[in-house]
Order: structure tokens, then sequence, then C-alpha cells
């Protein structure tokens, strides 16, 4: 037996973390929002994949929560600076959503409920890296944060994951979203700092 | 928060910087629901990247600043035009 036992886990302090550049950390969960949070029945609540074709996948609310979860646990980066670090998920990853899906498409755009939209290279959604997320640390998502679902992409800066997601549009052609185009990086990673257009 | 919004004075400072008058006397008339509106009427969500006024009647976005640390983006495209009063010449 080793002297430190298996369950021993260093607690992690600010010095032993390392942050995406010009972040910094934080235990709040800071809400930002571009407009009034809308209301959202559950019985009217449905999540869509448009292909480029123009054919178009659908799943109920119902139908969402018996799809096998999963329960990620992920650091996220917000492009005003703050990081909050192994926040945990509960929900639905797109490899599965895409499972079935016809497209050769390369790009999405994910419209949501109050008309934000954000778009991603579709390949970023792909690879276990995606997920859309009902629960937040154990609990149903609080509307404040994107509830009843929110998209989870937490590889790039936290706009990139829409809050009240209602949808995924696929695209052969790139096309900004609603912070995309007005200044706003198209890519969004963190690690390489993309904040603003021309990063 | 649904209303966590403040009225369109709140674009004095940001929009300021790039105009020489006072922007928030201007008038403009949403794209959306033809409501026409003093900007200083509109509803502002400045608890985001960027500042994003609404039209209080639609709630569609009338105005979207972006402010980077040396840059700044001002997107208008719910507005058909912006009314500015001036000093008579």
């Amino acid at each position: 037996m080793g002297i430190v036992s298996p369950g021993f886990r260093r607690r992690r302090h600010d010095a032993d973390v390392q942050l995406p550049p010009g972040q910094y950390l934080t235990e709040d969960f800071p809400v930002l929002s571009a407009g009034p949070t809308p209301n959202i029945s559950l019985d009217r609540w449905e999540f869509t994949i448009a292909s480029e074709t123009g054919q178009e996948y659908r799943w109920t609310w119902d139908e969402l929560l018996e799809l096998p979860a999963e329960e990620p646990t992920v650091d996220i980066h917000c492009v005003t600076k703050w990081s909050k670090l192994a926040t945990t998920w509960r929900g639905v990853s797109l490899d599965l959503l895409m499972e079935d899906v016809d497209t050769t498409a390369d790009y999405a755009l994910a419209h949501c409920y109050g008309g934000y939209t954000t778009n991603l290279p579709l390949e970023d959604l792909l690879d276990g890296r995606a997920w859309v997320v009902y629960e937040f640390d154990g609990s149903e998502l609080a509307p404040q944060h994107g509830g009843p679902a929110r998209l989870l992409v937490p590889h790039l800066y936290f706009w990139k994951s829409a809050k009240w997601v209602r949808g995924l549009q696929l695209m052969e052609f790139d096309e900004p979203g609603f912070w995309e185009g007005v200044g706003y990086h198209n890519y969004g990673d963190p690690w390489r700092e993309q904040r603003y257009a021309g990063d | 928060m649904t209303d966590d919004y403040q009225d369109g004075n709140a674009l004095a400072g940001p929009l300021a910087e790039l105009f020489a008058v006072d922007v928030t006397a201007a008038t403009g008339r949403c794209v959306s629901c033809g409501d026409t509106r003093r900007v200083a009427d509109l509803r502002v969500y400045g608890h985001a990247q960027g500042w994003v006024a609404r039209c209080p009647s639609c709630e569609h976005v009338i105005l979207r600043l972006v402010r980077a640390p040396d840059a700044a983006w001002l997107d208008l495209q719910g507005t058909t035009s912006l009314r500015v009063p001036l000093p008579p010449v």
C-alpha cells in the first residue's frame, strides 16, 4: 500500500489551477443576459435539429429526458473573464442527438427561445465535447442560467453555451450569431484568448 | 432576471465615446413593431458582454454595443433610422 491512500485528493488551490489567459477564478455563478428570461412551458418545449436539406429531427421535453443522460464535470470560462471550475451538469450528449442526423454540414447555428443565436463548427459539438443540459449542481437548471435546457460547450467561451436552447440549424456555410455579428470572436477559444474579432 | 434591465439613459456614457451628440435624446423606429421611441426609453440589458437595448413594446433588439479594449462595435439593425435633435443652424 502506498503512502497516499487511494481516496486522498489534493484540494485545488488557486495557485495550483491553470486558467486560460486573462481569466480569474470565481466561486459564484454570475448571470449574463442580453434580454428578458423567457417563460418556457415544458409542454410546448422542443429541441429541433434541422439539416442543410431541410430535414428536421425533433425531441419533446419528455423524449429528451428519456434519452441516456451524461453527467459532465467541466470548467467553464466566460468572456467577461470569470472562470468557474468543476461545474457539474446533467444532460444529453450532442453525439447522441446527432446520431441519426443525415448531414454533410460543417457549421451549426444554435437557436434559442428569446431569439439568441450562436454559431459553431459542427465538429465542436461532437466527440464528447457538447451537451444539451437540464441540471446544474444536482438541481434542475434555473431559468436565469438557461433552464429548462441550455447548450454546454465548455471548451469554448461560455457565450457559445447558449441558454434556453431550442435547436440547431446545420449549415454548409458559417453564419455569425448574436454576439459574433457585433465584434466577438467567431470561434472563441479561451486558451487562445479569442475574445474579439481579430484576436 | 426577467426584469433586470435599465432604461436607455444607461447608454449615455458608452455612446458619448462614439458620438458628439447625446444619442439618448434621439428617436428611433423599431423595425419589428414600428414603435417610435427615444433611445433613453429603450430597455437596456447591460449585465452581458455588451449593451443590448430592446424595444419596450415588443422586446425586439434595437441596438447592440460592444466595447473591446481598442475598438467598439455598434449595431443599429433594429431601428430604421435615428432622428437626432440638433441646435438650429
